[in-house]
């Protein structure tokens, strides 16, 4: 410490220093030994004390800021504050076409962009008053439960990062990695693919693709294996999770809370079988549900979730019968066909050939679709698809025109974090950790 | 480019079309055709019966709190809307929740629309979802920026808590009875409500490298 003519000010220290407030003295911590930390504080005087997590806190899961109020070791209350990752996408959607609607719903919830898009162009497509065709329907399931396993995935694998368990992060990174292989197989892109459209998919799905799948679906239940092997018995992660977090139905269904930590208090509540959307109502699976009501139960049925999709997938791919991906309707879809040309994947030279040289027709038609879009008849929508995390509704209001006059997004991100203090208080503080990430928030979903 | 530093959206610097077309540069015709506004004052209720369940819940909400409860019940696209008081959306939603014909134990989602053109144009919508009957139905109030203020289900729906927090934020409706209605998504020092449909997308205009942009909303577009 140096002492100024302005007063007391730390050395070069490119972090906010020591100093005392009204409420008391403000530490900042970036590292170091906890225990000389708390030897510092008065423990007579100062019992309780303000511990701000996040928000660039890698075990927040995300943007997310956690301010606890902490009595020794327990926690007495959380505040969990939201809105860093705000980009406005339900705003922004007001200024584009429909269409161009999905490049921005799928950034939202980013672990999740196939059910972002499926939720939104089901919306469009209930407004339109139009079905998907069967194929269509049939794609969009594989790559929804295909984005199920990989945003499971990635829940286990930060989970584990964030209780220590360093292997299943790589494992569970690892594995995801070949499902993005697959959509980078199927439209070109690993993320954020903009894939599914309103009146169907963009372009369908390639036989490499398809086989990619097959062989996903043969590695899969052996790579799960490997995780209960390596985490179910481990006497450390049970530890850590078992009755960690605990959140019963009745706490559950007052705080909004849907998907696997709803299912894992034992309510069989899956939008797939209670409201089937899609034709999942074809499909032979289970609603895995458990009734621990805490982090293991969560663990434990997001495994089991895995196994199902797997069972989906599988039977999603006989049913892959050749046919259109996209409504008849011209005035609907998508009048430029995508094709692998040689300088990668591109307009369909045989459409450029027809518009350029051979229909002006067809040229004005293409001009009109992609400039100013179609127009969907006035009215309101509420659709409900059942995402990693929970219920993802799309509340879609149209005033007739091109363009989205309101869509709402109900993120089960935004509304499973308003759960964090039912979860955290009265337990320790590495406990809030365990139980925020069994929540398995993303903070691009929750602040859009 | 003009010489001024005044910034000015494309498009708006010379009036004039392709090839010098002044007006609508329209050769069709039909920009002269003029399309009724889709947004009445008034809601139209849908002729009874309203089919399916809905005539069930309409039924049974007017039986428990009054013929005057629904201000107008509307059927589209297979799912029901029943518009309501704002001062009772408290009282409706508890008894959507508790009476064993109804049971909406679930509410599902709170958003709020814009409507500019109406003079209640901040409507909240509710979206209340019975598990039980696995039934759906929407409830919507509107408000007018005079008095923007609707009664909050929190007490009724605690997951209403920041839903309702992001309607304020977004929208400005005030929840009289919310426990804590502050700002979620945006800073809480922000200025406006940027969902409304007078708040402008981005609205800032930028100069970079001599180029001058518009905000986004003053941008060309093909409309």
């Amino acid at each position: 410490m140096t002492t100024t003519e302005h007063g007391t000010e730390p050395a070069a220290d490119a972090y906010a220093a020591e100093r005392d407030t009204t409420e008391g003295r403000v530490y900042t911590v970036t590292g170091g030994d906890w225990d000389e930390l708390v030897a510092s504080v008065d423990p007579v005087n100062e019992e309780r004390l303000i511990v701000n997590l996040g928000p660039q806190h890698p075990s927040t899961h995300g943007v997310l800021r956690l301010v606890c109020e902490l009595e020794g070791e327990t926690v007495r209350s959380v505040r969990p504050i939201v809105g860093y990752l705000h980009t406005g996408i339900e705003k922004n959607l007001e200024y584009r076409n429909w269409t161009q609607g999905t490049t921005f719903v799928t950034r939202a919830d980013y672990l999740a962009p196939i059910f972002n898009e499926t939720g939104y162009c089901l919306a469009v497509e209930k407004l339109l008053g139009v079905q998907a065709p069967r194929r269509a329907e049939v794609i969009r399931v594989i790559m929804m439960e295909l984005n199920r396993i990989s945003s499971h995935l990635v829940a286990l694998a930060t989970t584990g990062m964030e209780l220590g368990a360093l292997s299943m992060m790589i494992y569970g990174f690892r594995d995801r990695e070949k499902i993005l292989d697959i959509f980078e197989a199927v439209c070109g892109l690993r993320m954020n693919m903009a894939y599914v459209r309103p009146g169907g998919v963009a372009q369908d799905i390639p036989g490499e693709a398809v086989t990619m799948i097959r062989d996903f679906v043969d590695y899969m239940p052996k790579g799960l294996d490997d995780y209960e092997g390596l985490l179910t018995g481990n006497a450390i992660w049970q530890e850590r999770t078992q009755g960690v977090g605990y959140l019963d139905v009745s706490g559950c269904l007052a705080l909004g809370v849907t998907g696997p930590v709803l299912r894992s208090a034992g309510l069989p509540w899956d939008l797939r079988k209670t409201m089937p959307y899609s034709g999942y109502e074809e499909y032979d699976f289970e609603v895995p549900t458990h009734n621990g009501a805490d982090a293991w139960a969560r663990y434990l049925l997001r495994l089991e979730e895995i196994r199902e999709s797997l069972k989906i997938i599988a039977q999603g791919l006989d049913k892959l019968e050749p046919g259109p991906v996209m409504v008849e309707d011209k005035k609907i879809a998508w009048p430029a066909q995508l094709a692998l040309g040689g300088d990668g994947m591109g307009n369909s030279l045989n459409h450029i050939r027809h518009i350029m040289s051979q229909s002006m027709e067809a040229l004005i038609h293409h001009f009109k679709l992609v400039t100013e879009g179609f127009r969907v008849p006035a009215g309101q929508v509420y659709t409900a698809i059942e995402a990693p995390r929970g219920e993802l509704g799309i509340h879609a209001v149209s005033d007739g025109g091109t363009r989205p006059f309101r869509i709402h997004m109900r993120e089960p991100s935004f509304v499973n974090l308003q759960a964090i203090p039912a979860l955290a208080e009265g337990g320790l503080l590495a406990d809030v950790i365990a139980g925020g990430a069994s929540l398995d928030p993303v903070m691009g979903g929750c602040d859009r | 480019m003009s010489e001024n530093n005044e910034v000015q959206p494309v498009g708006t610097e010379r009036p004039k079309g392709l090839f010098g077309v002044t007006g609508t540069g329209d050769t069709s015709g039909f920009g002269g055709l003029v399309r009724a506004v889709p947004a009445p004052a008034e809601i139209l209720s849908t002729p009874e019966p309203l089919g399916g369940y809905f005539d069930e819940i309409v039924g049974a909400l007017k039986d428990l709190l009054g013929e005057d409860v629904a201000r107008a019940v509307v059927v589209d696209r297979g799912e029901l809307t029943i518009h309501i008081a704002p001062d009772r959306t408290a009282e409706v939603c508890k008894t959507m929740r508790d009476d064993e014909s109804l049971r909406f134990e679930f509410c599902s989602s709170v958003s709020g629309v814009d409507y500019p053109e109406r003079a209640n144009r901040l409507h909240v919508v509710y979206h209340l979802t019975s598990m039980t009957y696995r039934r759906n139905v929407r409830l919507e109030t509107a408000v007018g920026l005079d008095h923007p203020v609707v009664q909050s289900v929190t007490a009724v729906y605690p997951t209403a808590d920041w839903q309702e927090r992001e309607a304020y934020d977004m929208f400005g409706v005030v929840f009289e009875g919310h426990p804590h209605l502050t700002r979620i998504l945006m800073p809480d020092d922000w200025e406006g409500h940027p969902q409304r449909k007078d708040y402008p997308l981005g609205g800032i205009a930028v100069e970079y490298k001599g180029a001058h942009i518009p905000p986004p909303d003053e941008r060309r577009a093909y409309k």
